[in-house]
């Protein structure tokens, strides 16, 4: 599914400094009958940030009007647990493009990559370093350059690199997704496809 | 060059390798089930294009289903619309569907194995996190996301990196009263819920060598619940035997030429992992989790940890126990149950309920307890019913429900309230993962057992005749 390019983001961040927050949270089952991909960002973290009665959980950092932007800042071992890519629908859908943290569990990390998310990697260090500064001024502003793979703390101009594969990284920047590719070596698929053992 | 049982199967798939990015990777069968399928099938319309082997996907619904009562309309109409579109959609592009009613419906990792669609060196894919499972036969198997699900539909591949190499030997001999769930607890406590991501996890060693397919099943399963992928178990007689006759599974010359295949498939002796954990099978204890990830699981007999000894944030330790109002220190034996869940892809295949039977039979349900049995699929129900395990459960005040995922993740109507407690066969004890404020311990079908006769939580081995 076509999303939006990705090249530069200069934005401030939700701070949410919890470890291993796993995709039950960020998109519980029951908001998964959906045959269309519509209103999962309603949904982010629903449990966390709504009563059963639906009302706002005043305490939980999305019902918090001090911190805003398009990056949210995740503990370590970021979406475990299912497979469900609307978890990270719904990250998208809620208008974050980007998520940082210090680890990410891998099927989520891959699900981020294919609808335009993209997860930025530091280190526990730096990560926590983005933690003080964003709680010390919510105002702060976090700069991620994927052509560059760094991401600044905009006030102190202090960076890190991250990791992204030369192929991942080219279809963020062009808003490409993995059909787009597997579409173009048909031909290859269906040739290798008569050489399988079995 | 020496080569891992994974990179046998992995090398044999790669269509392609990007320079700089993943490796084109054919599947050889894909599953699929009414939850995380839909919207794939809207990216085929969209782009208007056809699934390229209709014959190597299958459909099942089981995620959404209710588990009583599964021959009148399905009540919820976002779950009835899930099912339909699952139905339609395979219809549309010549899939088949084994829908809820059909002989052949149950939970898509149960079913795939029994009718023999999970075969030996194959590349195995479905939109769920546990096709894992599937690893049991000395595939590679792994969860994808939706958009990846299109993929194998439209092109019959994904792309992914190779992950890294890791090897869990299990050696000696386990003690009376200990599973193969409790020694995927007791792995996953050792490497915590991220000790394995990165990597694809071979399972070696005497206690996995001597598991039955049902075990090695449930072991696989639980990969993902440390962050692997995956995780696969070579195939051996054992294997060749549960899958001999299956409906899916070649016959007469074909089965010949397989066999000489999948015996070639094990890691060569000088092979190299990038890592390799070695613990001693016969010091594992029933295990039960305390918290709200499966690595927070201790042996049944022990005490809740202190933060400080935990890998991971105090702050996130706190909150976790604070869910669960449980409390550093505490011991887990005679923790209060009001429900138990006996079913999943981790634990609903016949030698769970065996277990479970074992246990009850001669004894009597608790009264403060409601206990769920939920077999995974309708060649498992059957088995209980034949085999005399109902009768045994009848006797003892249970009552058994029709196939799904049910409480695992509690989709459907079977949700844990709010506050209350469940020993649970299933895989995950996140927040809310039963239902909304539902507080979950996993365990062992055996320990289930313990706590559905006495109300608590219970050591299974002082019920064990």
């Amino acid at each position: 599914m076509a999303y939006d390019k990705f090249t530069i983001l200069t934005s401030t961040a939700v701070p949410l400094p919890i470890e291993n927050v796993d995709t039950d949270q960020i998109i519980p089952a029951r908001f998964l009958k959906a045959t269309e991909r519509v209103g999962f960002g309603d949904n982010l973290f629903r449990d966390w940030r709504y009563n059963p009665d639906n009302t706002p959980k005043a305490d939980f950092v999305l019902n918090d009007p001090t911190y805003t932007g398009k990056i949210l800042l995740g503990g370590k071992n970021f979406g475990s647990g299912s497979s469900r890519e609307h978890a990270a629908w719904a990250v998208y859908d809620y208008g974050f493009r980007a998520v940082v943290s210090s680890f990410f569990a891998d099927i989520f990390k891959n699900n981020c990559l294919n609808i335009g998310v993209l997860p930025v990697q530091v280190s526990p260090e730096f990560l926590q370093k983005i933690f003080d500064a964003v709680y010390a001024d919510p105002k702060t502003e976090l700069e991620i350059d994927l052509p560059a793979q760094t991401i600044t703390l905009s006030p102190t101009g202090e960076k890190e690199s991250f990791d992204i594969s030369s192929y991942k990284k080219d279809n963020m920047q062009n808003g490409f997704d993995d059909i787009d590719y597997l579409q173009n070596i048909k031909t290859e698929i269906q040739e290798f496809a008569t050489h399988l053992p079995l | 060059m020496s080569k891992t049982l994974f990179d046998k199967v992995w090398d044999t798939h790669v269509v392609r390798k990007i320079e700089g990015g993943p490796d084109v990777l054919f599947i050889d069968r894909h599953l699929i089930h009414e939850v995380t399928s839909p919207v794939a099938f809207l990216g085929l319309k969209s782009r208007g294009i056809k699934v390229l082997y209709p014959e190597r996907t299958f459909a099942t619904a089981d995620h959404n289903t209710p588990t009583i009562n599964q021959h009148l309309p399905v009540a919820d109409p976002l779950s009835a619309n899930q099912l339909k579109a699952l139905e339609q959609n395979s219809r549309e592009y010549g899939i088949s569907h084994w829908g809820l009613g059909h002989q052949k419906n149950g939970i898509v990792h149960v079913v795939g194995p029994e009718y023999g669609i999970t075969q030996p060196g194959a590349t195995i894919v479905c939109g769920d996190s546990h096709t894992s499972t599937h690893g049991a036969f000395g595939a590679i198997a792994f969860g994808i996301g939706t958009s990846e699900v299109e993929m194998v539909l439209s092109t019959q591949c994904i792309m992914q990196p190779k992950p890294k190499k890791m090897r869990i030997n299990v050696t000696g001999q386990l003690s009376k009263g200990v599973t193969p769930k409790d020694v995927a607890l007791f792995i996953i406590s050792k490497l915590t819920t991220s000790g394995a991501t990165g990597y694809f996890v071979e399972y070696a060693g005497e206690v996995f060598e001597k598991m039955s397919m049902e075990g090695r099943m449930t072991v696989c399963n639980l990969s993902i619940e440390m962050g692997a992928r995956g995780g696969m178990i070579a195939p051996d007689e054992t294997t060749f035997n549960y899958v001999q006759g299956r409906e899916f599974t070649p016959k007469g010359e074909a089965w010949d030429k397989a066999m000489a295949y999948w015996k070639t498939l094990k890691t060569d002796a000088d092979a190299v992992f990038d890592i390799e954990y070695t613990y001693d099978g016969s010091a594992i204890e029933p295990m039960i989790t305390y918290g709200t990830n499966p690595g927070m699981g201790i042996g049944i007999s022990n005490h809740i940890p202190d933060a400080k000894e935990v890998e991971g944030g105090v702050a996130t330790y706190e909150k976790s126990l604070g869910y669960m109002d449980f409390h550093q220190g505490d011991s887990m034996i005679g923790k209060k149950v009001d429900y138990v869940f006996v079913g999943s892809c981790t634990n609903g295949r016949i030698e769970d309920f065996r277990a479970f039977a074992s246990l009850v039979k001669g004894k009597k349900k608790a009264e403060n307890v409601t206990v769920w049995l939920v077999p995974g699929s309708h060649i498992v129900e059957s088995q209980i019913k034949e085999e005399g395990i109902l009768d045994i459960l009848t006797e003892a005040g249970f009552t058994l429900r029709q196939p799904g995922c049910s409480a695992c993740l509690a989709m459907n109507d079977d949700k844990v309230p709010a506050g209350k407690y469940a020993v649970s066969t299933s895989n995950r004890n996140f927040e809310g993962r039963q239902g909304p404020g539902a507080r979950t311990m996993l365990a062992s079908p055996l320990v289930a057992a313990a706590a559905a006769v006495t109300g608590k939580v219970t050591d299974p081995r002082t019920l064990l005749a």
